[in-house]
């Protein structure tokens, strides 16, 4: 019979790897600890991928649909007989899926910092972090209940804090690793109170009990309410707030664009492919609750995806940082991914959307991943990120180019690459059940061809720069990730994915929708062309266009001022009414309160401190009277 | 017993003895002459112990015995009493209690 339980070692040799690099990496030579950590997450992708070989297609299956394995589980904290944390391994369609993804990416960006971060003083506690981030990710995805998601999910919020802050001498990246953390620690407290709230109401954290659609947790769903939303639907809108901020959804996605003060191979691995993509896991893994008993919380999934992956692309078109760019693109390919959870009903055929959403999610990660890496393979070449001071790399850099290509038409949704496949049955998804959010997603993929061909043709055509030396192209190492990502970006479409991963298990036959599909690829192809009309060469065309747009182009590129209104929320309301009076009571009342006690302590024993005169015959007449004086008083009493 | 001595001779004897000692301990300079007056405390005492032990329970030792108790106590505070006296007056040269303060704030 089938026996999982080496995936245990999966995520337990990354655990060691960081406890060793992270120990003892200062003692031998930076590459060393690099190679022990590549070659470990080497380990774990090849037993990732030996395990989805054998779930999918031997073990799998029961009765024709995938079920969730136990490879095992113990009671670590028991609360009572029905509520106890255990720690486990899970495995499912979802999981495994993620396993793969996970370990693809991290091993892809581990080869290729071998070559970006060779010579940094801080290698190999990159690589020891790098490790851990993994480790967690990994015992994100497989954690078999909420609290344990928990557990995990926090350990991937520090590991990401300590890697955005990898340079921790810019003031920049100090910063922007305490925002990310301060953000997506604040999302969180929705999270855990939306985990009390479900617990409370189903009676235990386990995702087998949780979401067995004919389960008790599902069928007893409270009948309490509050505020007219059932307790349950409190609950679930507040676990995804924790999703919220994780996978930067508008209103809490300020912190991604910060983030980027990461190394680029970070930015890729956690930023882009892996970590902000848990709420997406999330929500999907929660997802036969959110349909059974909650539609409004869908509901509310689908609409926030909407707006922000609209919000972020707009943003994206006039952002000048390369990386920038990208990362609001991943905001916004994450809402798209959002959308399609919130789209998506229960079932093989009704489940599309959820397929639609997984396989995004997995294409997604391959070609943002490769788009990552290539602008880090741009910025370790010219050793800058705004792309006003890029042009014509194609000629300097042409396997980057080649990638980037493949990348960029990928993720515009260009037939037959893989991002064609996934957009598509997301478009279908949302066409079939809310028009609106149809409406707005297709919008949004033609904007994406658009800025991402303008990002494009603004860094390899464009004008001549002159550069102070010849950019050269990077090392093979990290070619090699290039060309391995760009391989899986351009073929991950042709999976049939609906075989394997579905919202209750069953697999199903998925097809390319030409009504949907046709206009789509023509609206991407517009925007390619529009792209290539403004940015083939240097014009003045995109410049007229901004200062016509005005105030609507001006606020975009500020980011419709949103850090702004943060900082105003924090600043001026949150510091000035609560925290300044809150300080000056500690500073006066506590601290004075303290200083009080202590210096009428010191005072009186000053004071009384001439009576220990150091002469024998003072004390024993002190001592005497005092005796005498107890024994008049007992009299005195005995006699009255 | 010897005829017409009660009792309470024999405790006012003690109770004048130990107050005695309380007023040389209190008021003497000299070390010597104070631990003279310890002597008088605790013999006190055992008068104390050997009279009610009469009184009271004829038949029974016990009060003997703690005036034995004490009377070895006694010595052996007197032996380490001296030994701390000479080694002060080696030191200070004299034995005044007035003088050894050191032990002040």
């Amino acid at each position: 019979m089938e026996n999982f339980s080496y995936t245990l070692v999966i995520p337990l040799i990354l655990f060691f790897t960081f406890v060793f690099t992270g120990l003892f990496g200062g003692k031998f030579k930076p590459v060393i600890s690099g190679i022990i950590c590549t070659v470990s997450v080497f380990i774990s992708a090849a037993l990732s991928y030996f395990a989805a070989y054998q779930y999918f297609f031997i073990y799998g299956k029961a009765d024709g649909a995938y079920r969730l394995i136990n490879v095992f589980s113990f009671h670590w904290l028991r609360f009572n007989d029905n509520l106890s944390i255990d720690l486990g391994i899970l495995l499912d369609p979802i999981s495994v899926m993620m396993l793969i993804v996970i370990t693809t990416v991290s091993l892809m960006v581990h080869i290729y910092s071998l070559g970006y971060m060779k010579g940094d003083i801080g290698f190999s506690r990159y690589y020891a972090f790098l490790s851990l981030f993994t480790f967690s990710m990994l015992g994100l995805v497989l954690s078999v209940n909420i609290f344990m998601t928990y557990m995990f999910w926090e350990l991937v919020g520090l590991s990401s804090y300590l890697l955005i802050g990898h340079y921790y001498e810019k003031p920049a990246a100090v910063s922007a690793s305490k925002k990310a953390f301060i953000v997506t620690r604040f999302a969180d407290l929705g999270f855990l109170i939306g985990i009390l709230l479900l617990s409370a109401f189903a009676g235990t954290f386990d995702f087998n009990k949780l979401t067995d659609p004919n389960g008790g947790a599902i069928l007893q769903s409270a009948s309490a309410t509050f505020l007219g939303l059932s307790a349950i639907t409190w609950a679930l809108i507040l676990i995804f707030m924790g999703c919220a901020g994780k996978s930067a959804m508008f209103p809490l996605h300020i912190w991604l664009p910060d983030a980027m003060e990461g190394p680029t191979p970070v930015s890729a691995l956690i930023h882009a492919a892996t970590m902000v993509v848990a709420g997406v896991y999330l929500v999907a893994r929660l997802f036969p609750l959110y349909v059974f008993t909650s539609p409004q919380a869908l509901e509310v999934v689908a609409y926030v995806g909407a707006f922000t992956s609209l919000f972020a692309a707009i943003i994206a078109c006039t952002q000048t940082d390369i990386k920038r760019v990208l990362a609001f693109s991943t905001i916004s390919q994450i809402g798209y991914m959002m959308v399609a959870l919130g789209v998506s009903g229960y079932g093989a055929e009704e489940g599309l959307g959820f397929m639609a959403s997984m396989f995004h999610l997995f294409t997604h990660a391959m070609f943002k991943a490769l788009l990552f890496l290539c602008a880090g393979s741009i910025i370790h070449a010219i050793h800058t990120n705004e792309i006003s001071e890029m042009g014509n790399l194609r000629k300097y850099m042409p396997v980057t180019h080649i990638t980037f290509l493949i990348a960029c038409l990928a993720i515009a949704g260009v037939p037959p690459l893989s991002g064609f496949f996934s957009k598509d049955e997301i478009l279908v998804a949302a066409v079939e059940k809310n028009f609106v959010i149809f409406l707005v997603q297709y919008i949004v993929a033609g904007i994406t061809a658009f800025y991402m061909f303008r990002l494009y043709f603004m860094v390899f055509w464009s004008r001549d720069t002159k550069y102070e030396h010849d950019p050269h192209e990077s090392p093979k190492v990290m070619l090699f990730s290039l060309v391995f990502l760009a391989v899986a970006a351009a073929l991950a479409g042709f999976i049939p994915f609906s075989e394997f991963v579905t919202s209750n298990g069953v697999p199903f036959a998925s097809h390319i929708h030409l009504s949907v599909a046709l206009p789509t690829v023509a609206l991407a192809l517009a925007g390619i062309l529009t792209a290539y009309f403004l940015y083939k060469k240097e014009s003045g065309s995109p410049d007229k266009i901004t200062n016509s747009l005005g105030i609507i182009y001006r606020s975009a590129y500020r980011k419709f001022y949103i850090d702004e209104v943060y900082l105003f929320v924090t600043k001026k309301i949150i510091f000035n009414l609560i925290s300044i009076p809150v300080a000056w009571f500690d500073r006066n009342v506590v601290d004075n309160a303290m200083n009080g006690i202590a210096f009428t302590t010191n005072y009186i024993s000053e004071k009384i401190k001439v009576m220990q005169s150091g002469q024998l015959q003072q004390y024993a007449f002190v001592m005497i009277a005092g005796m005498i004086l107890i024994f008049l008083l007992t009299l005195y009493l005995i006699i009255v | 017993m010897p005829e017409g001595i009660g009792i309470q001779h024999f405790l006012i004897l003690s109770t004048l003895m130990f107050f005695i000692g309380v007023y040389g301990f209190l008021t003497r300079k000299n070390l010597i002459t104070i631990l003279l007056s310890v002597e008088l405390i605790l013999n006190s005492v055992n008068i104390n112990f050997v009279a009610i032990n009469k009184y009271l329970y004829p038949e029974n030792l016990g009060g003997h015995f703690f005036a034995m108790f004490v009377i070895a106590i006694a010595a052996t505070e007197v032996a380490v009493a001296i030994a701390i006296i000479i080694s002060l007056y080696r030191k200070l040269k004299m034995i005044d209690v007035e003088n050894v303060n050191e032990m002040k704030y």
